[in-house]
Parts: structure tokens; sequence; C-alpha cells
């Protein structure tokens, strides 16, 4: 089942190659342009060669220092909501019913965080945790326990990641759930006449089955929680004081707020290069097993 | 496994907590809002609501941000059509690379763009035009698209194409009248997601607008006399709609969406 070979595709895919080159190539080309030069305002500019990339690597320098600082917290929050999401999200996915009137329930709910805007995912907890008119913030400061998202460092980032949690969780119980489908019924019934244990069906039958679609989960979740911005931006704006600004949140405010236009091109081309790295392990992953399914067709 | 439904129902009730509250606050004046706690509105009142419905800054908000979306759902599926048939059934000089460098695109992150947007689309005179964001949205869902039809396409037997071709079927009346309704499920996930992943974006909206879309709108319901709660709760139920009512039809599908069609 070869493909075979007609470069006259080329004439299909030249609308899409048109309309992504002009919103990737030129405004990257222009992002190189502004991150070798420097501006005194009035359109004026000078070679700056890679001043800005040794500035932006330089942890002694400010701007080395915001962009480390940033991508340190940026790393963390991704591993600790990782960390997280993909034990609960396995969970869930194996406590699922497989049939019956509940499955189409349980699909709606789980997939409805997933459906929020995402300013709108930040002004649901922003709501939700406030200490005066939130629900789980008057509940927390109830309980005896300061928590006020705004002013305490350990309150912002649990607000976060909580906001994470819930608005991705969902996306690793899907995967994970539409993986489980594909296991047939006669695995079971074998492990159930072997007398397996609930642990040996997960690690001998349905772990394994899982690696696949868990890869995939877990590239998608880094990669988006590695360019977090919105939710964030609307529940601790980045602060208090830097505590949750990651890169997306510092970038912006050093393009958009400061208009530094050599320092912010600078670092969106190390940041894009990171994101580029990992695309491309995604892609190796992606197609590994397509090939896979090929042969198994064969 | 009788923990089990425990285990999700507490998972459910941990999805729909916040949600509700967020339904809940809608209901409530400021009043009621900042003076009493209480799981459901004491004085329900529709005034959020009716001021969404009657002040133009609102509704219109709403109408530019829906202008956007669909006229980029529009433009992305139109233009992936052709192009994920391509992948899907040909190989062709630099295939794999392309079709890499789309997904780069749907994996970039929009602050690495918002600056170069705001230059191109000014400088092109689009700036504040429902197009300007309708064309930017597409770097992310272009690739998108494309993915996810090339991986519907692929699961849709190839002996299909020929014999059409053999009974004398044009490319195009072949791709219309055979193969658009062979994949018709495929085209309503790719057009739902990207419909959704437009929906949802903000930081390309707002740069490329004068806080014309809902989402910017939604951002600035702080004033001098505090933040409107009760008014901002009831904007964010309304942005919840287009999604509560699709997806229904698109359940079995969220997974294999947001994979890229590879699940």
């Amino acid at each position: 089942m070869d493909k075979p070979i007609n470069n006259r595709a080329w004439f299909l895919v030249v609308p899409v190659v048109a309309i992504v080159a002009f919103n990737a190539i030129l405004p990257l080309m222009t992002v190189i342009n502004y991150s070798v030069q420097d501006t005194f305002g009035n359109n004026q500019f000078f070679w700056n060669g890679v001043g800005w990339y040794q500035e932006l690597l330089d942890p002694n320098a400010e701007l080395g220092g915001r962009f480390l600082a940033s991508l340190g917290r940026n790393i963390v929050f991704s591993l600790i909501v990782l960390a997280i999401e993909v034990p609960l999200g396995i969970l869930v996915s194996l406590c699922m019913p497989k049939k019956g009137p509940g499955v189409a329930f349980c699909l709606v709910v789980m997939a409805l965080p997933l459906l929020v805007p995402w300013n709108v995912v930040g002004t649901i907890w922003q709501i939700f945790a406030r200490s005066d008119i939130g629900l789980l913030g008057w509940t927390v400061n109830h309980l005896g326990l300061d928590y006020n998202y705004t002013a305490g460092f350990f309150s912002a980032w649990f607000t976060i990641i909580v906001m994470d949690v819930w608005h991705w969780t969902s996306l690793i119980a899907l995967l994970c759930y539409a993986g489980l489908k594909s296991i047939p019924d006669a695995f079971y019934q074998a492990a159930r006449i072997d007398g397996a244990s609930r642990w040996a069906v997960f690690r001998a039958i349905e772990l394994p089955k899982l690696r696949r679609v868990l890869l995939i989960g877990v590239l998608l979740r880094f990669m988006d929680s590695f360019m977090i911005y919105t939710e964030p931006f609307v529940v601790t704006g980045g602060g208090p004081g830097n505590s949750t600004t990651v890169v997306s949140i510092e970038l912006v405010k050093i393009a958009l707020g400061q208009f530094d236009l050599g320092k912010a091109a600078a670092m969106s081309i190390v940041y894009d290069l990171i994101i580029l790295v990992s695309c491309w392990i995604f892609y190796t992953v992606m197609t590994n097993t397509r090939e896979v399914r090929r042969e198994r067709l064969a | 496994m009788r923990g089990s439904r425990y285990i999700l129902a507490a998972y459910l009730i941990f999805l729909l907590l916040p949600t509700y509250w967020l339904v809940n606050m809608s209901f409530k004046t400021n009043t009621e809002i900042t003076t009493t706690m209480s799981v459901i509105p004491l004085a329900p009142t529709l005034k959020n609501y009716i001021e969404i419905f009657t002040n133009p800054t609102w509704y219109n908000g709403f109408l530019f941000s829906l202008t956007y979306v669909v006229l980029n759902t529009l433009i992305s599926i139109g233009v992936a059509l052709p192009a994920a048939y391509a992948f899907s059934r040909y190989l062709f000089l630099g295939d794999k690379h392309l079709f890499f460098w789309l997904l780069t695109n749907r994996m970039a992150p929009p602050a690495v763009f918002a600056l170069p947007f705001f230059n191109l689309y000014s400088a092109i005179g689009l700036f504040n035009t429902s197009w300007a964001v309708a064309l930017a949205h597409c770097i992310f869902n272009v690739p998108l698209a494309v993915w996810i039809l090339e991986g519907f396409m692929s699961g849709v037997p190839r002996e299909i194409d020929e014999t059409a071709f053999l009974d004398g079927y044009s490319f195009p009346r072949f791709f219309v009248r055979i193969f658009i309704p062979l994949v018709a499920s495929g085209i309503g996930v790719a057009a739902f997601f990207c419909f959704m992943f437009s929906w949802v974006e903000l930081l390309l909206a707002r740069t490329l607008t004068n806080n014309q879309s809902i989402s910017s709108i939604m951002t600035r319901t702080v004033s001098a006399a505090g933040i409107d709660w009760g008014l901002l709760s009831a904007a964010g139920v309304l942005t919840l709609i287009p999604g509560a009512l699709v997806i229904w039809f698109v359940r079995d599908y969220i997974a294999r969406g947001f994979a890229l069609g590879r699940v």
C-alpha cells in the first residue's frame, strides 16, 4: 500500500502554504530582523549583532535574569501540572463506564472545560477562588487557612495549578479512554480466568495499550503548558510580584508593554527554538506510530 | 470496582462546581455578590443579561468575535481540504518537511507572533477588522485542519478514488461529489476544532483590534467603581454557549480532534 509519487500534488497544497507562509514567514523574518538591531525610536535602527542574545542568556544581565527566571518558573509549572494531570487522567479514564447511558454524560461533562474560552477559564477561577465572593476562597479562609491568590505566593501558585488541572485533565482522561476502548474484551476475560489482580490487569494489559496515547497526551500538555498565557494573565496578571510570570507573559510585557523590540525579538527566537525541538519529538512520535500501524496492516 | 464510581463522581463535581459558581453569580446583583455568600441567588435577576443584550459594546463584541471565528473556520477548511487530500494520497517532493513545518506553526506560541502581527496587519491596512483576526488565527487553525482531515482521509480506502477515476469522473467532480461526503464527519470535527480554537484565543484577538472582540471587552469590566462581577459572569456564561451547543455532536471525537486526528 505505497502511495504513488506525484509532484503535481503540490498544486493542492499551494493555498495552505501561501496562507501559512504569509502568517509565519513574514512575521518571523521581522522578528529575526529586530533581534539583531537596536533602536532609539524614530525608526532609526542600528546593527547590534548577537548582543541581545548574549544579554538574554547571561543570568547576570537584567534581561537574562528575567528570561531565565520566567523560563524556570514555566518549567516548574509544566512539570507540576504534568505530574498531577497524567496520573489523575489515567485514574479517571479507568473509572469511566465502558457502556450505558452514563458514557455520553461523562464525555459531555468532561469535554466542557476544554471548550471554555481561555480568558473565561481565568474569569471562572478568579470568581471561584476570591476570598470575599468565591466559594473556594471563602471556604478555605473560613477553615482558618490564609488564602489570597492576589497576595500570597503559594496561594497564587495553588490557584493557577488547580485551574490548569481543572482545564486540561479531561484531555488526558479522554485520550486514555479512547485507548482503553480499543482493548478487546477477550483480554479481560483471559485475565479473569487467570485470576489476575486489578493492578496486574492494569500493568499487563491496559498500560501497554495506553503508551501511545499517553505519549501524545504528555507532549501536547507539555507544549501547551509551556506557552500558557491567557489563564494566569487573567487570574494573577503574573503576580504577586513576578511569582507567576511565565515566559509568554514576560515576553508580552517586554514586546507590547515596553516596546523593547530587540530584546523581545531575541527572546521570541530562543523561545520558538525550544518549542521547535519539542515539536520535532512530537512529530517523530506521531508519524512513527503510523508506520507501526501500517506494518501491522501489511 | 465499587470505588470507581465515587472517584468519577468527585471528579465530575470538581469540573462542574466552578462553572456552576459562574452561572450562580450571573443571576445576582453586585450588591448581593459582595454582601452575601449563598449557593443559590437569593433574589435572582436577569439584569446582567439584559445589560449585555441592550448595550451595543457588548453585543457587538459577540458579533465581532463570531464574525472572525466563522470567517476563519471557512478559510481554514477551504484551503485545508485539498491539501489534506494531497498529503493522504500522494508522495511529493518535500511532503514530510511540509507536514512538519505546518505542525510547528500549530505549536508556535502566539506571544511570539503578537508584535509582528501587529506590524504586518497595520501595514496592509487590516488592523482592527475581523479579517485581521480571521487571517491571523489561520496560523494555528490551517495546520490543525490539515492534520485532522489527513487523519480522517487516510481512513478512506484508495480503491474508491481509483474506481471513480476509471468511471470517468474528473478530479474536481470526484472530490466534491464522492470524496467530501465520505469524509463529512472529519470535516465536521475539523470545523468544530477550528471554531473552538479561534473562539478561545485571546492574545492575538486583543492585539489586532481596539478592544472589539468579546474576550477583550471582558477584560475591561474593571472600572473606577471596582469590577462588575455580575456582568462579567453573565458574559462568561454566554461565551460557553457555542461550545455547549455542539458538544453533544462531537463527544466521541473530542480526543481525536485534540490529538490532531492521530488517536
